[in-house]
């Protein structure tokens, strides 16, 4: 039996916008394994990314539990939660949000400036991942001096860069053309297979979906069907 | 990871270099009108310490004042001869001189100009008086106790055309229509004061002048350094009995170099204040455009401050880049404000010394000024930086990520 890494227990969210409350999640239960890789579906306004934020420690729910690790999470300050991001979560966006200013280098050593690393050691690594994502060539690029598939291959390289437990994709492909969606996808998959990395992502497009080992679907802040992939 | 994050705020800073550069302005300003003031009022300080170690601390100056009763009948009752040996009966003196002064007339061939005259008196007297106006001989010889038309000049009469030539010794001027012989000339001293006057015999001025009483002022040497606090009130005690005046009613001042001094510094800390004051008062309007820099950068960079957080950094994190960088932006512009403040005062230092002609304005320079100015400036920057960065620490990540 596999370890269980993140376990939402019926977790909600309100929102208030002005005087109208909306429950984007309404009781999510969700448990994701260690290793695995989970593909979050469901239609805009499902409650996808309130979901992966909440698995990301990026937000805390109105109700419910959290678990990380056995720990419970979903009391914890945002001091505390930035620190659990730092060391067990990497985030990989649709906007690929990298730090314009900065070059590919600096953005992947990012994180590991807030964990305290020394110089030495940070660009060590930084260099090392961006060899990995294939652009060992381009590490004092500016994010603008890259093409997109480009920066969101910096992207995975930072969302690596402190060794975490989790990788959270939300939309990785969505501002990509198919082609070099299809070559982001590929390096999250070389993650899961080889590094043994738990990856979740969330896509609404059921073509990418086939890659993950199993299928959330999400509608109205709860799942309503549960998919695993057979290969 | 201190230092990662001053690397964040060069970067920063360097980036937007317009909006940098005018932020700065409003802090240099303020700064640069500080370290100025501060430099010219501490050199100034410095040089009249050095006036008060060359007149020494074991003399005292008395000089006549105004005296009381209804406007108009207030007139000055001069000091006179008899008053000058009273003083010098004073027990714990151990000697007193006096000195008269007149603006006169002065002809050189054809030139006439007016200078001030000042008279030197006999032996012992004229051996005091040298001492405390440090009237020291750089060409020629001093007067001697037989010299009648004889007379000392002030090495600007030979530095400058103040008489339609440079004066040299053995010249022949005419003073108050009666012929002088230069037979010395006096070093340099700075103060234009003395360095434009011409000394001659105390009879010979009483003689010229037609004053054959009055003193303008009278130095004392006291015998003890010590009690000189002492001796200047039985000095005070004395005269005001032999001059038939009550007490705090006194028509004469008797001062130390100190008092004498002393008021001259504090003019010179009341104009310090106000100026400060209203430098203050472009620090406080350079602080406020740092605040108002920062307040937009973190609207601006609402986005990445959501990076930040997606990737490990606390509160305490972005507090810390965010007072960083207006804290930096304080320095830089102190920095500025520093060098051109310095010049400032560089500069006054040598109008002062080249058109007025004057010593006493000098610019003073320490390190202490120099890094005290910069960490001032940068606590100035972060001081106003910390309600921005309060606020950008404050974001939350979520919300921040979804900022367009």
């Amino acid at each position: 039996m596999k370890r269980s890494i993140i376990k939402l227990e019926n977790v909600w969210k309100t929102y208030k916008m002005g005087d109208v409350e909306v429950n984007a999640l309404q009781g999510l239960n969700l448990n994701i394994n260690e290793g695995e890789f989970v593909a979050i579906m469901g239609p805009s306004g499902s409650g996808k990314s309130t979901a992966v934020n909440m698995i990301g420690c990026l937000d805390v729910p109105t109700k419910g539990k959290i678990t990380l690790e056995q720990h419970d999470i979903s009391k914890l300050s945002e001091s505390e939660l930035a620190q659990i991001r730092g060391r067990k979560i990497g985030f990989i966006f649709q906007q690929f949000n990298l730090i314009p200013t900065m070059t590919a280098l600096e953005n992947v050593m990012l994180p590991m400036i807030f964990q305290g690393l020394n110089e030495e050691k940070r660009t060590e690594r930084a260099i090392k991942l961006l060899e990995l994502v294939e652009l060992g060539d381009r590490i004092n690029h500016k994010p603008t001096e890259l093409s997109g598939g480009q920066q969101q291959r910096v992207a995975i390289a930072r969302a690596l860069a402190n060794n975490p437990e989790v990788v959270i994709a939300d939309e990785p492909t969505g501002n990509l053309d198919s082609k070099t969606g299809t070559n982001v996808l590929d390096f999250l998959q070389k993650l899961h297979k080889k590094e043994n990395k738990t990856i979740v992502m969330v896509t609404h497009d059921a073509n990418l979906s086939r890659v993950a080992e199993r299928i959330e679907f999400l509608k109205d802040g709860i799942i309503v069907k549960s998919l695993d992939n057979e290969r | 990871m201190l230092k990662d994050y001053f690397k964040f705020a060069l970067s920063t800073i360097s980036h937007r270099k317009l909006r940098s550069w005018l932020t700065m302005i409003g802090i240099f300003i303020g700064i640069a009108a500080v370290v100025g003031l501060i430099s010219l009022g501490q050199g100034f300080k410095q040089a009249i310490n050095k006036e008060f170690e060359k007149i020494g601390v074991d003399k005292l100056f008395i000089t006549a004042k105004g005296g009381f009763g209804p406007p108009g009948t207030n007139a000055v009752v001069k000091l006179t001869k008899d008053d000058l040996k009273a003083i010098k009966k004073v027990s714990g003196i151990e000697n007193a001189a006096g000195f008269i002064l007149a603006n006169s007339k002065v002809e050189f061939e054809d030139e006439v100009g007016f200078f001030p005259i000042q008279s030197i008196p006999k032996g012992e007297e004229r051996r005091l008086l040298a001492e405390t106006q440090s009237l020291e001989i750089q060409e020629g010889r001093n007067l001697r106790d037989s010299d009648g038309f004889s007379a000392i000049i002030g090495i600007g009469f030979v530095e400058k055309e103040l008489l339609g030539r440079n004066l040299r010794l053995r010249n022949k001027i005419k003073i108050n229509d009666k012929d002088f012989t230069i037979v010395g000339v006096l070093e340099k001293t700075g103060d234009p004061g003395r360095d434009n006057s011409i000394f001659i015999p105390e009879d010979t001025l009483r003689e010229v002048f037609n004053e054959p009483d009055k003193i303008d002022t009278i130095m004392v040497k006291a015998a003890n350094v010590e009690n000189m606090q002492i001796i200047a009130e039985k000095v005070t005690n004395d005269l005001r009995r032999f001059r038939n005046v009550k007490k705090d009613e006194e028509d004469f001042d008797v001062q130390t170099p100190e008092q004498l001094l002393g008021s001259f510094g504090d003019i010179l800390n009341i104009v310090q204040s106000v100026l400060i004051g209203i430098a203050a008062i472009s620090l406080l309007v350079g602080g406020i455009g740092i605040a108002n820099t920062m307040y937009t950068a973190v609207i601006e960079r609402t986005k990445e401050i959501g990076i930040m957080k997606s990737v490990g950094a606390q509160n305490k994190d972005i507090l810390l880049i965010f007072i960083i960088e207006s804290g930096l932006l304080g320095a830089l512009g102190g920095l500025i404000g520093v060098v051109i403040g310095f010049g400032l005062s560089k500069s006054v230092e040598f109008i002062a010394k080249n058109v007025i002609g004057t010593n006493l304005i000098e610019a003073y320079f320490s390190y202490t000024l120099f890094f005290g100015a910069l960490l001032f400036s940068f606590f100035i920057g972060a001081l106003f930086g910390l309600m921005p960065a309060r606020q950008a620490a404050s974001l939350q990540p979520v919300e921040a990520l979804r900022f367009k």
